[in-house]
């Protein structure tokens, strides 16, 4: 348990400065930033235990990223980290993101607006479906997440069973099965 | 039954979301969409779309796009509260976890979690996509550009800003 002893100091105050700037700079995805600046930029983690956060922050419900933070923070500065380190992460960009609405609601009325968040929204749409579609090639050769994958996409998009529902049924019988034919 | 205040409904649904939300935001679109659009018809899907595409050209975490629907539901205290909603019970879950997890990380269970929830995540994903699709494309050359963004995930390794980008001027010389 020697490491533990060797824990980085890092202040409340730093939490929030680094999460802030993680907000600001992360467009187009936050995580590639938050690795970033957690391992290689202020060295507070190795890339092992960033790894071990990062699982446990997509294991647990809610935004991976803002797990992320409150994680870090808890780790180097208790509950006072935690709450430093997601209000930094959320609150510049939650501002940021106001200010786009509202400027948009001014010119939402000219139709080259209207055409440009018709190709935004066009393009924000198709990217969700590359993700996806990224995220099946590692499975290809294994049918049974095969199977799960597409009766989750039929029941949520094409059958609209509530999320819960999907949750409480579903995810049992793959986490059954995937124990089942575990290797 | 009488209906809650439309504050209590949007901190209620939004905190609900966010416990559901195994795998990330990205997992509970098609569950957002109908909560504020069929179920309490706070938006139209349209203005869903576009507050999801604000969202993602915006910085930070695609958890803001609840910052913007709740703004677009009750202005600036509706943003406060959405956004206060959706922040809090991952908080306390993470923060309640975090501080025994170490002990747990190498643990079997884990691998028999992450076998199983990875397909759950993936196909909510793509179900989100539709859903984001079927609200945001409204002609063949909007679909065209689903396609060609699509297409752009796939092949490239660029930042998906420079799809974004596209499409915006695409759309501001008027041709969608």
């Amino acid at each position: 348990m020697g490491s533990v002893q060797q824990q980085k100091q890092v202040s409340v105050f730093d939490l929030f400065i680094a999460f802030a700037s993680i907000g600001l700079i992360g467009f187009g995805g936050v995580m590639p930033w938050v690795r970033w600046m957690i391992v290689e930029r202020r060295r507070w983690l190795s890339e092992k235990e960033f790894l071990d956060v990062l699982a446990l922050s997509q294991f647990l419900p809610g935004g991976n990223v803002m797990n992320i933070a409150v994680c870090v923070g808890s780790r180097f500065a208790g509950f006072a980290g935690a709450l430093a380190s997601l209000t930094g992460l959320v609150l510049a960009p939650a501002l940021i993101v106001i200010m786009l609405g509202v400027v948009y609601s001014n010119f939402a009325h000219v139709p080259a607006v209207q055409g440009m968040i018709r190709g935004v929204s066009a393009a924000a749409a198709g990217l969700v479906i590359a993700m996806g579609i990224r995220f099946i090639l590692p499975l290809r050769r294994n049918p049974r997440a095969l199977l799960f994958v597409g009766a989750t996409a039929v029941a949520a998009a094409g059958w609209q069973i509530p999320l819960i529902w999907i949750l409480v049924s579903l995810l049992p019988l793959s986490m059954l099965t995937g124990w089942f034919f575990r290797r | 039954m009488s209906p809650r205040p439309v504050l209590v409904e949007l901190a209620v649904q939004f905190a609900l979301l966010s416990v559901m939300a195994v795998g990330g935001v990205i997992a509970v679109v098609p569950e957002m969409h109908k909560t504020v659009v069929d179920i309490h018809q706070w938006m139209s899907s349209e203005a869903f779309a576009t507050a999801w595409a604000l969202a993602q050209a915006a910085p930070g975490p695609g958890v803001i796009v609840v910052t913007l629907i709740g703004w677009h539901v009750a202005g600036a205290v509706g943003a406060i509260v959405a956004t206060v909603a959706v922040c809090t019970p991952s908080f306390v879950i993470t923060y309640g976890i975090s501080r025994l997890w170490s002990r747990y990380s190498q643990h079997e269970w884990y691998k028999v979690f992450e076998r199983g929830i990875v397909p759950i995540t993936v196909g909510l994903i793509l179900s989100g996509g539709v859903v984001l699709t079927t609200a945001a494309a409204s002609s063949w050359a909007t679909y065209g550009v689903v396609a060609a963004t699509v297409a752009f995930g796939l092949l490239s390794r660029a930042s998906p800003l420079i799809a974004l980008a596209a499409a915006a001027v695409i759309g501001l010389l008027g041709l969608l």
